[in-house]
């Protein structure tokens, strides 16, 4: 147990700090609720949906909770029950396959909820538009409120984003 | 003088409430820096409990009445016990209304209406969470009560306000064997009854891994608030006994307003330590397989038989 | 709480005797008689209800005033004639037989209604009102003929009720195995009688027996205490001997399994206090010590075997076995303090197992007056068939939940108070000399705190699976509520639960009183209450179920109060069940029973030693398809296994070989004849 310990208190903090969206990626579709955001700005619960990506955006968000990216420093952790959640996080283009489970999903979060979409997939179907597999980019499925833009997006656009559905895009590196 | 009593009663209320979310969130924060990450700053169950109470309640169409009514029996329930528990003053003004077995009991009446909670929407989760809970909570009910054996026998009786003052009056029964096994027998059973690891993963998305959380995966809104703050308030009534009773120095005898912001300030530095001595274990160890747990639960049980056998021959 | 006995006079007592008589009389009599089936099933019930209140109120009134009656009536039986007495102990007894014989004389109404056509309901009716009147007279014997005569009654009134059902399967066997260790328990209570008389026929009456107790030889009196236990006990259900009990009380009508469990099997622990404590007046520390050993066998065993069960009734009856074991450890604990001299401690343990008495008379009636309601909705008593009941029956599983609660020992209900009492006598252990004796009372608390946990997970398990979720057959989605007088026979049973739950501050005086001057106790009640408080002696502890419930109601209150002032949102949706997104929701989805006690099976596999049986059917084609899986697993219970199968056929072979002398020839026959004729001469001559 000593090992442990000295190698963790050797290692120190590792998270890096967060800057703005310098180069504008983030897309917000029209103005989130006020009262939505002072409601989940502080303590957010994300349940991540995949409507059928190839899992590149997953890895990414994977990335979220470790300790460089660190959502949890802005009061985001994900849960497993969507009754918990106060976002969507959704990756892929809507297979049909799980156009129901989405819905299903987006009915079973309770209100005030946001949905955060994210990845190309999920804006215009990337790759896989028009495919006979799929239906349509999110926003057919189930309302959004951002979108990033990415193959995959990297974490800290992924994290702006959600931020910025909250209204708590940094305004400087923190 | 026996009006303050119960306005005292009313303020330990008050403070093991207010505590509560603190204390959870502390342990989190410490577990996030033994990541090497920031982590959420240890204030943020509050945020998370104002949130959950703006939130609305979305209901299972299988489940009925007592899916509705149970976060409110859990919660009222634990409420109770802080009633019962010497946090910063001993003995309580309500001492005389319940003792050791009487806290054990009503726990046990919020796990009951819990485990109940998790099979009403007929979800294959809740079964599974609400079967384990039980499983644990019936295996470590023996070393529970052989660890209350253990102080009333050193302490003659199993009132808790008068264990604190016996322990208070000859201190040196703090450090006899059978106080030193009770306590690790205790706090095997905390870390088993409060869902932490090895035994739980508080933290844990995968179900199959889960057993306080499969239970409530239907909740939400302020059911959900309620539900998550009694857990919380279970914590810290934990912790309270394991700090009071073992090592009660602190804790005030008299309603002298000096002594009890004594007694505030030694409570929190007592819950701190337990919070860091938990986290610590909890980044240590990983999370035992389910049907190991039973051994762990066993052990704890040797140790506390110990405890009052030991107490037994010393006497 | 005292009424002055110049208020209830001795005739008053002699009335509600009468009274009692003839309720029970008129029952019997109008249910035999009487024409349509309307009319039988009121005119029993009737007269159930009238002698049993008349029962209760009897008790009561000696409980509180002190009034005793005697009847001695010398012409109907033989040298000592009938004799009754009324005393504190069996004024208890005669409060608990009134406390269940009303409700479930109401429930039976009901619930018999569907007997109608395929089985007698004469024979149900009189035998109701006999079976509870050879219990209200039970109670009151005074002599040792009467007790066995109405003990053997007794006897067989139930079974005659068990056996209702004839023609279901399993039922006549559950009958037989029931009337056969019943009786075998009757020969033991001969035999202990007959010890206790010295032999001398004059000498039966109890009275007698408790001058000659004195007087007996140390040997002789612990012969008695053995054939008591053995006897009382196998009545009582404790292992080994309870091997009838989860096989008749789920085979009989559910009014007729609660009488039986919460009564009937009471009596063996009347009979036992009875005998130890009055008519032998307590005895040496071993005596306390083997109860206590057999008690904690008994509730260990019965609620293991009570957590495998998928039979609700079956589940329950194995519940009762656990509850007696709880009510020994207090009665032992109570017999060891008595023979050290630890008076207080000694009636503390007596009135732990006494207040347990009364308390699972209620909820284990009510309990099976619940499966009872359950299985006339749904006709089946398998658990894995049941499901979302509590919107279809929400009276039933309101009173089912209550009962549930009250035998997990949750506070504020009456389980936790005679828990509570029972931990206090044994944590009083440590004041015994002898280290010996005194090691085993921490292993009793712990085995009792396990025995407590596992209850509460099987009633977890029990009301769960029943009642919540989806119904998981074509019953229980089209079940039905239970007509008016099935519920309010349950209503009466929740109510005194609550009751007993919330002032035990004045039913603990009534028990002490009750002990006092039995078996050299003194009267020590005063230290078991203060104001609303129940306390141990020598202020070891102290509780107030009356204010921790009131507490409860109160913050329940004020909750929803308090969130409602905060604003807290109140909007509530009805959705789908969550299920990861998948499409429909199946009762095949549920938890089920056997899932549900699985990772207790696995922690106590060495005890349970199922047995599995796994055959898989493969694609004739090829053996990567798989067909159907069968997979069934068995528990056969630990004493069925090693003391009744091989008793069994060890009976079954001598039987074989003694039936060697019967071998058809007429004139073999003769020569036997002849041959015990001669032997049985020259013995008289010799001897």
């Amino acid at each position: 147990m000593p090992a442990l310990f000295k190698k963790i208190f050797q290692t120190g903090i590792v998270t890096e700090p967060l800057g703005p969206d310098e180069a504008e990626i983030i897309q917000l579709v029209g103005q989130v609720n006020q009262k939505t955001q002072r409601l989940l700005g502080r303590a957010l619960a994300i349940r991540e949906v995949d409507a059928g990506s190839c899992n590149g955006c997953e890895i990414e968000i994977t990335g979220l909770t470790g300790p460089v990216y660190d959502s949890e420093r802005f009061g985001i952790h994900f849960v497993a029950s969507p009754r918990h959640a106060d976002m969507l996080l959704v990756t892929g283009p809507v297979t049909r396959n799980m156009e129901v489970p989405l819905r299903k999903t987006y009915e079973a979060t309770p209100d005030p909820k946001l949905v955060v979409a994210v990845g190309d997939c999920a804006r215009t179907c990337g790759v896989f538009k028009s495919s006979y597999a799929v239906v349509g980019s999110v926003d057919k499925v189930i309302p959004v409120d951002v979108f990033i833009p990415g193959c995959p997006p990297e974490p800290a656009d992924i994290l702006r984003g959600i931020l910025a559905a909250l209204d708590r895009m940094p305004k400087k590196r923190i | 003088m026996i009006v303050t009593g119960y306005v005292l009663e009313i303020a330990q209320v008050a403070l093991a409430l207010l505590l509560a979310p603190g204390l959870a969130g502390f342990v989190r924060w410490l577990k996030a820096r033994f990541q090497n990450r920031r982590g959420a700053p240890p204030w943020q169950p509050y945020f998370e409990l104002r949130k959950l109470f703006g939130k609305e309640v979305v209901m299972s169409n299988n489940a009925s009445w007592l899916f509705r009514v149970a976060p409110y029996i859990i919660f009222a329930s634990t409420v109770t016990v802080t009633l019962l528990v010497p946090m910063i003053v001993a003995p309580l003004a309500l001492d005389g209304m319940g003792d050791l077995l009487m806290v054990v009991y009503l726990l046990l009446l919020g796990t009951f209406f819990l485990a109940l909670a998790g099979l009403d929407p007929g979800t294959a989760f809740g079964g599974m969470g609400a079967s384990r809970e039980m499983t644990v909570a019936a295996i470590a009910e023996p070393t529970i009560a052989l660890a209350i054996f253990s102080l009333a026998l050193s302490a003659g009786s199993t009132n808790l306000g008068r264990i604190v003052t016996q322990e208070l009056a000859n201190p040196a029964v703090t450090v006899s064997p059978g106080h030193l096994l009770a306590l690790a027998a205790l706090f095997i059973v905390t870390l088993a009854e409060t869902g932490r690891l090895p035994v739980d993963n508080p933290a844990t998305h995968l179900e199959l891994t889960m057993i306080h959380e499969a239970m409530i995966l239907e909740y939400s809104g302020r059911y959900l608030a309620l539900i998550e703050w009694a857990s919380w308030l279970k914590l810290t009534i934990f912790f309270t006994l394991l700090a009071n009773l073992f090592v009660p120095w602190g804790i005030a005898t008299t309603f002298d307003p000096a002594a009890l912001t004594l007694a505030v300030l030694a409570l929190i530095v007592k819950l701190a330590v337990l919070g860091g001595i938990v986290a610590v274990v909890e980044t240590r160890v990983a999370k035992l397989r389910l049907f190991r747990v039973p051994e762990l639960l066993g052990a704890s049980f040797v140790l506390a038989l110990l405890a009052v056998t030991s107490s037994f021959l010393l006497k | 709480m005292t009424i002055p006995s110049n208020l209830i006079s001795s005739q008053t007592m002699t009335w509600l005797l009468v009274v009692m008589i003839a309720g029970y009389g008129i029952g019997a009599v109008g249910a035999l008689t009487l024409g349509r089936s309307l009319f039988v099933r009121a005119a029993a019930t009737s007269g159930a209800i009238i002698g049993a209140g008349a029962a209760f109120i009897l008790g009561s009134a000696n409980l509180l005033s002190g009034q005793t009656l005697t009847i001695q009536i010398s012409d109907i039986l033989p040298i000592t004639g009938f004799a009754l007495r009324l005393d504190g102990l069996g004024a208890f007894f005669l409060v608990v037989i009134g406390l269940l014989g009303v409700p479930v004389a109401l429930y039976s109404f009901g619930y018999s209604a569907a007997y109608e056509g395929r089985y007698s309901l004469r024979l149900i009716g009189a035998m109701l009102n006999g079976l509870l009147l050879t219990l209200s007279l039970q109670v009151m014997a005074d002599n040792a003929l009467t007790f066995l005569l109405l003990w053997e009654t007794m006897s067989l009134s139930a079974y005659w009720m068990v056996v209702t059902e004839h023609d279901q399967p399993g039922t006549l066997q559950a009958g037989g195995w029931y009337i056969a260790m019943t009786h075998i328990g009757f020969a033991a209570l001969v035999a202990m009688f007959l010890l206790l008389s010295g032999g001398d026929a004059m000498s039966t009456s109890f009275a007698a027996m408790r001058a000659n107790a004195l007087t007996l030889a140390p040997l002789a009196r612990d012969a008695v205490f053995l054939l008591a236990l053995f006897g009382f006990g196998s009545k009582a259900g404790v292992v080994p001997l309870h091997v009838w009990l989860p096989m008749a009380h789920p085979v009989a009508p559910s009014h007729v399994s609660a009488l039986m469990s919460g009564v009937v099997i009471k009596m063996g622990i009347y009979g036992l206090l009875r005998v130890t404590l009055d008519l032998l007046g307590g005895g040496p520390a071993w005596w306390g010590a083997l109860v206590l050993a057999v008690g904690t066998v008994t509730a260990l065993l019965g609620v293991l075997y009570a957590l495998m069960e998928h039979d609700l009734k079956r589940l329950l009856a194995f519940h009762s076995v656990e509850n007696i074991g709880i009510i020994l450890i207090g009665i032992g604990a109570g017999l060891i303090f008595r023979s050290y001299g630890l008076m207080a401690l000694a009636t503390l343990g007596f009135i732990g197992g006494l207040y347990h008495t009364i308390n699972h008379a209620s909820f284990k009636g009510l309990l099976f007056l619940g499966a009872g309601s359950v299985l006339h909705a749904t006709g089946t008593r398998n658990m894995e068939e049941m499901g979302g009941l509590i919107k279809r029956m929400p009276w039933t599983a309101l009173f089912f939940l209550i009962g549930a609660a009250a035998i997990s020992a949750l506070p504020p209900l009456n389980g936790f108070v005679s828990e509570w009492l029972v931990f206090q006598a044994l944590l009083g252990g440590f004041n015994i000399p002898v280290p010996e004796v005194a090691v085993a009372f921490p292993l009793a608390v712990g085995m009792l705190a396990l025995t407590s946990g596992l209850a509460a997970a099987c009633f977890v398990k029990a009301f769960g699976i029943s009642f919540l979720a989806i119904p998981r057959s074509h019953e229980a989605e089209h079940a039905h509520e239970a007509p008016l007088s099935m519920r309010i026979g349950m209503a009466i049973l929740a109510l005194a639960c609550i009751a007993l739950g919330l002032a035990p501050f004045s039913v603990v005086p009534l028990l002490g009183g009750v002990l006092a001057g039995l078996g050299g106790l003194p009267d020590t009640r005063s230290v078991f209450t203060l104001n609303l408080l129940v306390q141990a002696p020598a202020g070891f502890a102290q509780v107030s179920p009356t204010w921790i419930g009131l507490g409860l109601l109160i913050l329940l209150a004020l909750i929803p109060l308090v969130m409602r002032l905060m604003h807290v949102n109140r909007k509530r949706r009805v959705s789908d069940t969550w299920g990861c997104g998948r499409i429909g929701q199946t009762p095949r989805m549920e938890y089920t029973a056997t899932s549900f006690a699985e990772p207790l099976r696995r922690v106590f596999a060495e005890l349970y030693r199922p047995t599995k049986e796994l055959s898989i059917d493969f694609h004739p084609e090829s053996k990567y398809f798989v067909k159907s899986i069968k997979y069934s697993s068995r528990i056969t219970p630990l004493f069925d296994r090693v003391l009744y199968d091989p008793l069994l056929r060890l009976i079954q072979r001598i039987s074989r070989q003694v039936r060697r002398i019967q071998t058809g020839s007429l004139h073999l026959y003769l020569m036997y004849v002849a041959v015990i004729l001669i032997l049985l001469l020259i013995a008289a001559r010799w001897f």
